[in-house]
């Protein structure tokens, strides 16, 4: 029995949630239960994606004390459903909620924790695949014991539908929380714009923009590609390092993870701490001075030459096209 | 006044080719140097912020090999006034193990009168990523704890902690003490003056031997993934390539908004 943590954002599952759910679908082989936290029903929408995920069972919770995130009382949720059904595994995408939720769960039942996994290679005992150093290594790991405890990486694998729907009951739970189990509790939203990454993890296309950029006042040419294909700029670490972009801005290791079906680097040498973050874009069209600098082998298409030459080119020859 | 301790770990740079030991039991990191997470930066950064604001000090911990007193005196550069060197054999520590040590370390303090209002530690550690130690240490100590934060502020006994959430900016509140895992983003780490750099050379490093028997990390050996070989397909070079470009937008259906 595999329990999943389902993240639901704007009426939602989330895709990696999804992604989650098929990954446990294929390692249980049977029923999965899905964890539901806040609202007063699972919608019908929720309902349908976790449906079309073959998910046998929901638990939903809705106290109002879970309504806000707390960690702990997530975490204290999943340990109740997961003991009511003798899970062997507790599974939840490697989101930051994901990840700080899991943990506590792996405290809290002593059970061995993996983090970024892609995939197992056993089950008696459970050995994992998971990723290290950002992508750029692969760890082979052993859990012993009578649960495990994985969060799956992102984009680890697609979320497919099962070919006949289930019909999942919900059941309503309501753990037993303790005061310290709320203290970790979101006591309210600040000022600043809603998930400002968002830009770059949902845009078909994203172009980034390095070291090459020179300065802060180097990105006018890589906004405007931007701007004329309906994208986003992404920057590497060094960018924000320097106070060129903002962070939030930032692809790679600890910047967002994306997977738009063109990314466009520019001036970008694919060292490890980027390459995590942009190795699952469909098509990658570099644009590097260095021939041999790993973005450009690792591309599918490249232009070898100054980013300050090539992108007006590219942006001109756009704008000239567009008005036939 | 908050005395801060922050917890940093000793890890391979990721600016060039990430090569493994012949034993595929760890990463070899002769082409690559050594570093620290960048969450980890951050994590030095606000404890220096904290410490400062509230007349406290901020003191730097590691557990690892002898070698990472180097990381243990950037951070004493850029403003930590103390450091920590929990000597283990890291190799055979899984994230229980490390959190187990420091906090041992945290008791071991406490008992003299060194009370750690805030420990700080970066999310994950840039190469093992197992994202538990703070987690680990915070149970251990019995203390409530946060992840994922990008900036705090300490008023009296209490720490006021934000984050980014999926519906936006997320604001906590903790008493003190307190464990924080810090995310990059919500503050630039302050470059080391040469200044800083000479301070920190005369920094007696308290060395503490790991005694305890390590439970592992479950690893059973490392692999990088399969290079696959370069078919990068070469549009041309400079700006005489435009065309070539948007026609290849054009075949991939981005070319027009």
């Amino acid at each position: 029995m595999i329990v999943v943590l389902v993240e639901i954002e704007q009426g939602n599952a989330t895709v990696v949630s999804r992604e989650a759910l098929t990954f446990a679908r294929d390692l249980a082989r049977g029923p999965v239960h899905a964890v539901v936290v806040g609202g007063s029903e699972v919608g019908p929408v929720v309902l349908a994606e976790l449906a079309e995920q073959g998910v046998a069972q929901v638990h939903h919770a809705t106290d109002e004390w879970l309504s806000t995130y707390a960690g702990a009382a997530w975490a204290a949720l999943l340990v109740d459903v997961a003991q009511s059904v003798d899970a062997r595994v507790v599974l939840a995408a490697g989101t930051p909620r994901g990840m700080d939720v899991l943990a506590r769960v792996a405290v809290r039942t002593g059970a061995p924790m993996a983090a970024n996994v892609v995939g197992v290679e056993s089950v008696d005992p459970y050995v994992v695949v998971r990723q290290v150093v950002g992508g750029s290594a692969l760890e082979q790991m052993r859990l012993d014991g009578d649960l495990a405890v994985l969060s799956v990486a992102g984009h680890a694998c697609e979320p497919v539908a099962v070919a006949e729907p289930t019909t999942p009951d919900v059941t309503v739970v309501s753990p037993a929380l303790s005061d310290a189990d709320l203290l970790g509790r979101v006591v309210r939203t600040g000022d600043k714009a809603v998930d400002e990454s968002a830009a770059i993890t949902s845009a078909r296309v994203v172009v980034g923009a390095g070291r090459g950029a020179g300065s802060a006042d180097g990105f006018k040419d890589v906004l405007a590609l931007a701007d004329l294909l309906g994208g986003a700029l992404g920057v590497s670490r060094v960018v924000t390092s320097l106070g060129w972009r903002p962070h939030h801005e930032q692809v790679g290791q600890t910047g967002s993870r994306i997977s738009p079906d063109v990314y466009i680097p520019c001036g970008i040498s694919g060292a490890i701490q980027h390459w995590a973050g942009c190795q699952s874009a469909k098509t990658i069209l570099a644009i590097n001075s260095d021939p041999d600098a790993p973005m450009v082998t690792r591309a599918h298409y490249a232009v070898v030459g100054d980013l300050h030459e090539i992108v007006p080119a590219i942006n001109d020859e756009l704008r000239r096209r567009r008005r036939g | 006044m908050t005395d801060v301790l922050v917890c940093i770990k000793r890890v391979p740079g990721s600016s060039g080719q990430l090569l493994l030991s012949a034993d595929e039991q760890s990463v070899d990191a002769r082409h690559v140097g050594w570093t620290v997470s960048p969450h980890e930066d951050c994590a030095v950064e606000l404890a220096t912020q904290v410490a400062s604001a509230t007349g406290g000090t901020a003191t730097v911990l590691t557990v690892g090999s002898a070698d990472a007193v180097e990381q243990l005196r950037d951070a004493l550069a850029v403003g930590c006034a103390a450091a920590v060197l929990v000597e283990a054999d890291t190799e055979r520590f899984g994230p229980a193990d490390v959190a187990a040590a420091i906090a041992d370390v945290v008791r071991a303090h406490e008992a003299v009168g060194r009370v750690y209002g805030l420990v700080l530690l970066g999310n994950d550690a840039a190469d093992t990523g197992d994202f538990q130690v703070p987690i680990r240490l915070a149970y251990a100590l019995e203390r409530p704890v946060l992840t994922s934060i990008s900036t705090v502020e300490v008023a009296g006994e209490r720490l006021e902690a934000h984050g980014d959430g999926p519906e936006g900016e997320e604001v906590f509140e903790l008493p003190l003490p307190a464990v924080v895992a810090v995310l990059e983003g919500g503050v630039l780490p302050r470059y080391p003056s040469v200044m800083g750099r000479m301070k920190a050379k005369k920094v007696q490093v308290e060395t503490v031997i790991a005694d305890r028997e390590p439970v592992g990390s479950g690893r059973v050996r490392l692999s990088l993934p399969p290079e696959q070989p370069s078919q990068v397909e070469v549009l041309g070079h400079g700006a005489d390539a435009a065309p070539a470009v948007v026609d290849l937008l054009e075949r991939l259906g981005v070319a027009s908004r």
